[in-house]
């Protein structure tokens, strides 16, 4: 008979104050203390959200799939819970990218869609992400979900470069109004500070996330396994 | 000591029993076809032909009635496996369990390209494509490496959704993104056929399509044991 | 000489649940061993097993000194169990020859035909299974697994759905194999019926055995008595 899982702090952790705090003080500087694009003025400021966050959500769908690979060898349940996790978040990112993206391309390219490449590619990394949380939500058995995810993740990792690939031919074939590059050679240095700040920032509410979110996980696992071990 | 079948002569067996049980139920293959046949005449009604010519609308006709088609059958591979447990039968036998997903991978193949011999001359008939003998080999052509893809991948899923509730609404959820690099360079080889441009200049898909038929055939064999060891 | 079936230390666990919990005894040929034990004690689990279709969480599982789930050694077994495995599509024959080409027999139509006779159901073998009757489709299911001359014959719950006739044609298959050098497992909750063929009996309650002793001897009322008492 196992005891009862210990009761958990209770309150947010200190880590996720901390990153909170950070993507504060970036977006003050971000919306302060940095001038305004020359060309696009205050609608570029919009990227201090996007581009992080788009960097988060490749950077967790990337972990996502290696936990799982290791998870296949290792078996440890840790690797799991952090799969699970990080694809969760990571489909928030890329929610945020792909809500972000359109609400700057609205004045900037003049269209709240577009079929860019990178655009597309999130798009479809946002379809394989939920894909794999609905499939983690109808697998009841703990192993058999994780070995599931796993294998989805390894695919889904595999495909991104086809589907970047397409997606990129596809656009030079039907070139599509010119589009407004927003990483010119000549960012100054006071934006590149503020971009800098907002993907640290960024990262670290990626870590606290999941961190909380594998807290999370973990004590469900502990609760079911403590019920299981009321009734055996 | 009887010798434990190979991979191939295994799989082979695997695809023939699947293939039979089609040939005698055959409820798969005809809504399958029946279906394809629906979409095609749906997507005519919906088109105004005088906007838009046969020959560019034809391509997407044709590939999103294949991927759909496809779909209702791979669901089907798996479901009679899993009716009386016959895949404890089929795991506890000395096959390679890559021959599992081989065998049914090329079950899966005969009856994808099994509907798509009738849907393509059904799109020529209705859209009134200048098809002649060599467009018909090229799509012809097309069509197997696509379905090659699409098969690798709808096998893979539907052997790990078919155990699952929801099986038939969390395949093509799974499944779809997937089919996107197959169905892109698909359509476009279809289209640069059908306006009789040079096969040329559609190299870079052609290449796109072969690459993804080798990287995920060969991946899918390997990581679909890990979908049955419980 | 190596024995037919070893079970060492064989545990299997789904989350906290223990479903087998150190499992271990061996089967020299012409052993039979009857399983009792009460729902959910982890029977079939156990069986599953030594069939090589769940790998053990840890222990391991031998047949014939081959550990499972390698093909030589799921090559020697024979699974029965309550549920058909059948097609019913597919005629009895088709059935039968099926199993018999995946375990690459020589001569598989004079084995499907002996298997098929040995069961009774070789003048109903050219129809589709669907159209038996439960008890006949059972005997076909018994066919299918028997095929191919197993050294090691797993049995779950074997006479469900048999009528006097097959139940007849099943002890008989049983004992041939048995005389012929074959180790039995056969898990029942008829305690008369197993003891009946069995050379060691023993009761499974949570997972492991709750006492594992030979057959012969066995007072049967005194030990249904006892057994009604254990599992209480």
């Amino acid at each position: 008979m196992s005891a009862p899982p210990a009761a958990p702090a209770r309150g947010p952790h200190a880590l996720s104050l901390v990153a909170l705090a950070a993507v504060a003080a970036a977006y003050v500087r971000a919306i302060w203390f940095t001038p305004p694009e020359a060309v696009q003025g205050y609608a570029q400021k919009i990227l201090y959200v996007h581009a992080p966050a788009a960097w988060v959500a490749f950077l967790a769908f990337g972990l996502t799939a290696l936990a799982g690979a290791f998870w296949l060898f290792l078996k440890d349940p840790r690797l799991d819970r952090f799969a699970e996790s990080s694809a969760e978040v990571g489909v928030v990112f890329t929610t945020a990218v792909l809500t972000t993206g359109p609400l700057w391309g609205r004045p900037i390219w003049g269209t709240w869609w577009t079929w860019d490449a990178r655009l597309t590619l999130t798009l479809f990394l946002w379809f394989v992400y939920v894909g794999y949380l609905v499939l983690r939500g109808v697998i009841p058995e703990r192993e058999q979900r994780a070995r599931y995810a796993a294998v989805l993740g390894i695919l889904g990792a595999l495909l991104i470069p086809f589907i970047h690939l397409s997606v990129y031919l596809f656009r030079t074939l039907h070139p599509l109004p010119v589009v407004a590059r927003t990483d010119g050679p000549q960012m100054p240095p006071v934006m590149l500070i503020t971009f800098f700040g907002c993907f640290a920032a960024f990262t670290l509410l990626y870590v606290a996330f999941v961190r909380a979110r594998m807290a999370l996980a973990a004590e469900r696992d502990a609760l079911e396994d403590a019920a299981v071990g009321g009734t055996a | 000591m009887n010798a434990a079948p190979g991979l191939l002569a295994s799989a082979w067996t695997i695809a023939r029993k699947d293939l039979a049980i089609e040939f005698r139920t055959r409820s798969a293959f005809l809504s399958a076809l029946v279906l394809s046949l629906l979409a095609i005449v749906i997507f005519y009604f919906a088109w105004d032909p005088t906007a838009i010519r046969a020959t560019d609308l034809a391509p997407g006709v044709l590939w999103v009635t294949f991927t759909f088609s496809g779909l209702l059958g791979l669901h089907r591979s798996f479901g009679v496996e899993q009716h009386d447990g016959a895949m404890d039968a089929l795991l506890v036998a000395p096959v390679p369990r890559e021959s599992i997903f081989l065998g049914k991978a090329l079950a899966n193949l005969a009856f994808v390209l099994g509907v798509q011999a009738v849907a393509l001359p059904a799109v020529a008939l209705f859209y009134n494509l200048p098809l002649d003998g060599r467009a018909f080999a090229l799509l012809a052509g097309v069509m197997v490496l696509a379905a090659l893809g699409l098969v690798s991948i709808g096998t893979m899923f539907a052997g790990m959704t078919a155990n699952t509730r929801l099986a038939e609404l969390l395949l093509p959820v799974l499944a779809l993104p997937f089919f996107v690099p197959i169905v892109m360079p698909a359509a476009k080889l279809t289209a640069a056929v059908l306006a009789g441009r040079p096969f040329g200049e559609a190299v870079a898909w052609l290449r796109i399509l072969l690459a993804f038929d080798l990287v995920f055939a060969y991946v899918c064999m390997l990581v679909f044991p890990f979908t049955l060891d419980d | 000489m190596t024995a037919r079936v070893e079970a060492a230390g064989l545990v299997r666990t789904f989350g906290a649940r223990r479903a087998v919990d150190g499992l271990s005894f061996t089967l020299a040929p012409g052993d039979c061993l009857a399983l009792f034990g009460p729902n959910g004690a982890g029977k079939s689990t156990a069986l599953r097993m030594l069939a090589g279709l769940l790998s053990p969480s840890a222990g391991q599982a031998r047949i014939e000194g081959v550990s499972l789930p390698r093909p030589e050694a799921r090559a020697r077994v024979g699974l029965i169990s309550h549920r058909g495995m059948l097609y019913e599509a597919l005629t009895a024959r088709e059935n039968v020859r099926f199993s018999a080409a995946l375990h690459g027999l020589r001569d598989v139509e004079g084995a499907v035909q002996r298997a098929l006779e040995q069961l009774r159901v070789a003048d109903r073998a050219d129809v589709p299974v669907r159209s038996l009757s439960r008890g006949l489709q059972q005997r076909v299911s018994i066919a299918r697994a028997i095929v191919h001359g197993p050294d090691v014959l797993l049995a779950d719950e074997p006479y469900t759905g048999l009528d006097e006739q097959g139940g007849a044609a099943l002890t008989a298959l049983l004992r041939e194999r048995r005389a012929a050098g074959a180790a039995l497992i056969v898990v029942t909750h008829h305690l008369h019926e197993g003891l009946a063929l069995a050379t060691h009996a023993a009761v499974m309650r949570a997972g492991r055995f709750a006492r594992y002793e030979r057959a012969e001897g066995l007072e049967r009322d005194r030990y249904a008595a006892e057994y009604r008492e254990l599992v209480a």
